[in-house]
């Protein structure tokens, strides 16, 4: 009884408030700790290592430090004036090292970036820097005339900074200068700037696509009966459960010039014989294999969020004057708005990174900017302009979930 | 206002029958007339076909067979949206994403009112449930009650001559529900509307309608005025679904001057009135109200039957009182007391003899 | 998967050849296909027979982008790694690639000495050729019965109208535009070292342009001519020839202007079995082993003394072999020799204006 007319203190005198805390404070420490493994594992095994590789965007210390000697020269050369002997003298040093370290390839490659064919330069005359003997400009002139043509000398000063806006500046078709100022790239070598374009505008059309085609089809899996409609959502998500090479070859017969499709248009005559229709291996091929791929990331959210909407708002309206159409664009349309928004999102984001597709089905002009990010990934290993491109791209994607998030409101999206 | 039930039903249903299936029939031959100005109510246990009938009405559910009529006029034809009726649904069904306002103005603006006439309407109408300052709110932002008067509300704006409910108080509390159910009546009085009102609520039922149309089975198995649907129910059906009821089985003995003789299962007898048995030997059920029993033999007239009872619980209710017996074999028996100062009080394990008018105890189908 | 089954077969014909039992085992990754086939056949199985060493084969599609990953983060899986030359010096400079000491191959099977005895350009600081393959430009003699014969018909619309096939990349492709361009094969290189040499290559692309379809994968040619897709198609050699060989297709291999390049085996640094590794680099690029793989498919062996070994397809002994090689003199009169250095120089440049000159 005495307790309670002092009810500000628990059983064991602490304050109740203080009690409260603390027990709020264990029970959500637990659950913290729960969820500690799976925090650790996107942290290690995901934010880590994206934000690692992003970095080598604007990130490039390999120059800086397999030629220490000469960084440091060029450092306070102005780039315009004529190269020095002292910065002949401390590029032998630095070749005969990396020469020694087999590092040289690297040095080569990076400076090659930046003048394309100069790889050779590097690696000739590293193979013979032993032998260079002062005065060093002249050596490396008699070795190979090149050295006295500035524009190396000023690849190297680029090649030298560390922190370099250089590959983001590529990403979006401009390019650095020794001096560090920026211009645009050579008319015959802009292709990224072009690429997002076209990425954006594939993805727009597909998403544009998948709503058309997938908004009535979830519509009538909304109004159908439970077993019918789970039958048919096994169908729309067949596409995700087909392997990719059996879609792609499905593809390939479907579209290709001898194809099914064109053998119909060719038997109904909306095509001749031997003027078929290109459907495959350009951006019709793409959008069309992206929009197959895609449909039932726009289905889902739209079938979720319809499921809810009860027909007898509908039925009301109706029952008020409304015809069909009102009906359904005054009360049924606005109230699945929320799917479409979540649809939209998720299928225009994820249309932005795609690259399987378009570069099986794509040809030359249905390719998009991730297919240039694995090129240079894979091919011609510039990690450092595809972590670039993929900034850009990143930037570019949360730019519209904010976008998205100022029109419909992220909080308005219903993923299912 | 009198009723016209005669002639020129304002809605008649014609030997409607409906199926969704193809197999089994939801609603069979049903035919009803609807006079102007009527507040009818459905009433029957769920799935009974209440539902089915309001949204052939409405225009939503095509009749698989027969006929409607509004007002003379067939609209088996004639799509929802042409009929002009007034519809309040169980979950209210106002659109979330329009203020109440815009919901009220919705059937104005599809009917191409005027800016101004509009704006009255929907002022009139809202102020007729009470609820003009409520204009600017979405509909998530009122409480069930609140929400229920708007959804009244907007089936009204447009002046419908008819307007269907279907179990729109269903989800108030009992309070709430009384409160509406007071003001719908007066509402559908003032106004003069026909109503057609689905309930599985007999109290309601009785409470608020002109006529009530018990529904069991996808049939009408009575219609009438609330007290003669109690005081006369022409089934066991009717009479077991509305109001509380005894029942005790037996044998139609003989008919003598309109009153029944039956012979009970345990071989006593007694007397009835004979509704819906005719051929002596015909199996039948005699149901009585707890309220028309009497035990007091100075009540009873001379001569009618009595039965042996024992008095097996008392329930104090305050204003009146419960007594259960078992008369007949049937322990479920209940007499319904007033609490009156010269009422004798029973107690448990008394035998005791119980007796009532003919006319109150009702031979019904077995 | 396919790791998994290689190793099976693998262990089952390292048991059944009752050889000692298995020592160790090395993971040599390769193009896959007829061409892996070819490998397993000739290389692998018979050096598990001499040594009991077991091989795993794995696939992969070119490039240097998985070896970099794994010799980057310190994870190597891989021992042994067919590369193409050009790969196989830029691997080698960025330290992928172990250094290799040719002295140490054995002689061939005439005596004469590795060095003299492999092609010229076989032997790079990392790596040492095994076969010698060609870009090549097919059609299918089905449906054309006067099928071109030079690579200036396959740039000429008018007389053999039509899609063209050619790969994604500017490799190979410069250099038979400017051959059909009427550039003789030896002045190929210096043309291109040009700007005005590349805009004359890219001026003869362009007179095909819209006609293209590209493709990427080596299996995809065949199929692109099967299919009707495409008239004429830029192909592997070996790709096409294996094609005919082992599924009858009536597909025409057109020599002139083949551009040829060596394919490689590189030890990727770090590779947990190194050693045993280059035990089966010098095992696969002898003599004996080079002119077996050349009966399975129509690549040449990079040893010289290999040529007077090579017989009849595997298969087909009326199918004669040194007639399909690259390096078959009928063949070889116009052949460009594929100049890695030019390339490791100017890739970066050519293949950012060829993605420009495809994107616009
Ligand atoms: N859309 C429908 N499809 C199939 N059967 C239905 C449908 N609607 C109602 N029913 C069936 O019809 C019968 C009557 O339903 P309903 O009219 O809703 O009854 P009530 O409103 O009286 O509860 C029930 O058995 C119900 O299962
Ligand atoms: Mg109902």
């Amino acid at each position: 009884m005495s307790d309670t007319t002092i009810p500000l203190i628990a059983a064991d005198g602490t304050p109740l408030k203080r009690k409260l805390a603390q027990s709020l404070m264990r029970s959500r420490a637990r659950a913290f700790g729960l969820a500690l493994p799976l925090l650790a594992f996107i942290l290690v095994l995901f934010v880590y290592p994206i934000a690692n590789f992003l970095t080598q965007a604007f990130y490039d210390a390999r120059f800086a430090t397999l030629m220490p000697g000469t960084t440091e020269v060029l450092k306070d050369w102005d780039a315009v004036s004529a190269p020095t002997e002292e910065m002949a003298a401390a590029l032998v040093a630095d070749l005969v090292v990396s020469k020694k370290e087999k590092t040289i390839g690297k040095v080569a490659t990076r400076v090659n970036r930046e003048m394309s064919g100069t790889r050779s330069l590097f690696t000739k005359t590293a193979r013979s820097a032993k032998k260079l003997e002062a005065p060093y400009m002249e050596a490396l002139i008699k070795k190979d005339k090149d050295w006295s043509d500035i524009e190396v000398w000023q690849a190297m000063k680029t090649a030298s900074r560390v922190y370099t806006p250089a590959y983001l500046a590529a990403a979006v078709d401009l390019k650095m200068l020794a001096d560090g100022s920026i211009v645009r790239q050579d008319e015959d070598r802009r292709i990224h700037v072009i690429l997002f374009w076209r990425t954006l505008e594939i993805s727009f059309l597909v998403t544009i696509f998948c709503f058309i085609l997938g908004y009535p089809v979830a519509y009538m899996l909304s109004t159908l009966p439970a077993r019918k409609s789970n039958l048919l959502l096994i169908l729309v998500l067949l596409p995700f459960w087909t392997s990719l090479l059996v879609r792609t070859t499905a593809w390939i017969a479907m579209l290709q010039a001898q194809g099914v499709l064109n053998d119909l248009f060719v038997v109904f005559g909306l095509a001749s014989d031997d003027d078929r229709f290109s459907l495959i291996y350009n951006k019709t091929g793409t959008l069309i294999a992206m929009t197959h791929i895609l449909l039932p990331f726009m289905i889902l959210p739209l079938y979720s969020v319809m499921k809810t909407i009860p027909p007898s708002y509908v039925r009301a309206a109706k029952s008020m004057g409304a015809t069909n159409w009102t009906a359904f664009w005054r009360v049924y349309f606005p109230q699945s708005v929320p799917g479409i928004g979540a649809g939209a999102l998720l299928v225009f984001i994820l249309a932005i990174g795609y690259y399987i597709t378009p570069a099986l089905v794509g040809g030359q002009d249905g390719q998009m900017i991730s297919n240039f990010i694995d090129f240079h990934m894979r091919k011609s290993l510039n990690w450092n302009l595809a972590a670039a491109m993929g900034l850009v791209m990143l930037v570019f994607v949360l730019f519209m979930f904010w976008i998205y998030d100022r029109i419909v409101g992220i909080d308005n999206m219903k993923l299912g | 206002m009198a009723l016209d039930y005669t002639n020129n039903a304002f809605v008649r249903f014609d030997r409607v029958q409906k199926s969704y299936d193809g197999e089994s029939l939801v609603v069979k031959d049903l035919n009803l007339d609807i006079p102007k100005g009527e507040f009818l109510t459905m009433l029957g246990p769920s799935g009974s076909g209440k539902t089915t009938c309001l949204m052939m009405l409405a225009g939503f559910e095509t009749a698989t067979h027969g006929e409607i009529l509004l007002d003379g006029v067939s609209i088996n034809n004639i799509p929802p949206h042409k009929r002009g009726i007034g519809m309040v649904f169980q979950n209210y069904a106002l659109f979330p994403h329009m203020t109440v306002a815009e919901n009220l103005l919705f059937p104005l603006e599809v009917r191409n009112m005027g800016k101004s006439e509009r704006e009255a309407k929907v002022k009139r109408a809202l102020d007729m449930v009470e609820m003009g300052d409520f204009g600017g709110r979405r509909p998530a932002q009122l409480s069930g009650g609140q929400q229920q008067r708007i959804a009244l509300a907007r089936a009204l704006v447009f002046e419908p001559e008819l307007v269907l409910m279907d179990e729109p108080l269903g989800a108030l509390d009992k309070q709430l529900r009384e409160k509406m159910q007071f003001e719908i009546t007066r509402l559908a009085h003032n106004l003069g509307i026909t109503v057609v009102y689905v309930t599985h609520d007999q109290t309601e039922a009785l409470t608020m309608s002109d006529r009530v149309a018990v529904f069991n089975d996808g049939v009408i198995q009575q219609i009438d005025a609330p007290d003669v649907l109690y005081e006369q129910p022409k089934n066991s059906f009717v009479a077991q679904f509305i109001g509380e009821n005894n029942t005790l089985e037996g044998v139609l003995e003989d008919i003598k001057d309109g009153v029944a003789l039956v012979k009970l299962d345990n071989g006593d007898v007694i007397d009835a009135k004979p509704v819906n048995v005719s051929a002596k030997g015909d199996r039948t059920r005699v149901s009585i109200r707890p309220e028309r029993v009497e035990f007091r033999k100075d009540r009873l007239k001379k001569g009618a039957h009595l039965l042996n009872a024992e008095v097996l619980e008392v329930i104090y209710m305050g204003d009146i009182l419960r007594t259960r017996l078992n008369v007949a074999g049937n322990s479920e028996f209940i007499v319904k007391t007033r609490n009156a100062p010269d009422q004798t009080r029973l107690n448990a394990g008394e035998i005791i003899e119980i007796g009532w008018q003919p006319e109150d105890c009702r031979a019904l189908d077995a | 998967m396919k790791t998994i089954m290689s190793l099976t077969t693998a262990s089952v014909l390292a048991i059944s050849a009752g050889t000692a039992f298995a020592e160790g085992s090395i993971t040599a990754v390769s193009w896959g296909g007829a061409y892996t086939k070819s490998q397993v056949e000739a290389y692998h199985k018979p050096w598990t027979a001499a040594t009991g060493n077991t091989v795993v084969s794995e696939d992969y599609s070119g490039g240097l982008a998985e070896v970099k990953a794994q010799v980057e983060s310190g994870s190597v899986t891989w021992d042994i790694i067919d590369v193409e030359k050009s790969d196989a010096v830029r691997g080698c400079d960025e330290g992928l690639f172990m250094e290799i000491d040719h002295s140490s191959l054995p002689n061939g099977a005439d005596g004469s000495a590795a060095a003299d005895d492999f092609i010229p350009g076989s032997f790079t600081d990392c790596a040492v050729a095994n076969i010698v393959w060609s870009t090549i430009f097919a059609y299918d003699s089905s449906v054309m019965a006067n099928g071109p014969t030079s690579i200036a018909d396959f740039f000429n619309l008018d007389a053999f109208p039509g899609k063209r096939g050619l790969r994604k990349s500017p490799k190979a492709n410069l250099e038979m535009a400017l051959a059909a361009d009427g550039v003789a094969a030896a002045d190929i290189y210096e043309v291109l070292g040009t700007d005005e040499g590349v805009d004359r290559a890219f001026a003869k692309l362009d007179t095909i342009k819209d006609s293209v379809v590209w493709w990427e994968a080596g299996a995809q040619p065949p199929q692109l001519l099967a299919d009707g897709e495409v008239a004429m198609t830029t192909a592997y050699n070996g790709r096409i020839f294996n094609a005919v060989a082992s599924e009858g297709k009536p597909f025409e291999i057109v020599w002139d202007a083949q551009v040829f390049d060596v394919d490689m085996w590189a030890i990727v640094k770090g590779a947990p079995n190194a050693d045993l590794a280059m035990d089966f680099l010098k095992f696969s690029t002898a003599t004996e082993q080079l002119a077996a793989q050349a009966s399975y498919i129509s690549y040449g062996p990079a040893r010289k003394s290999s040529a007077p070994l090579v017989g009849s397809y595997h298969s087909n002994a009326s199918l004669e072999m040194g007639p399909q090689m690259p390096t078959a003199p009928d063949n070889f009169s116009t052949a460009i020799s594929n100049d890695f250095e030019f390339w490791a120089d100017n890739q970066d440049e050519l293949n950012e204006r060829f993605n420009a000159w495809l994107a616009n």
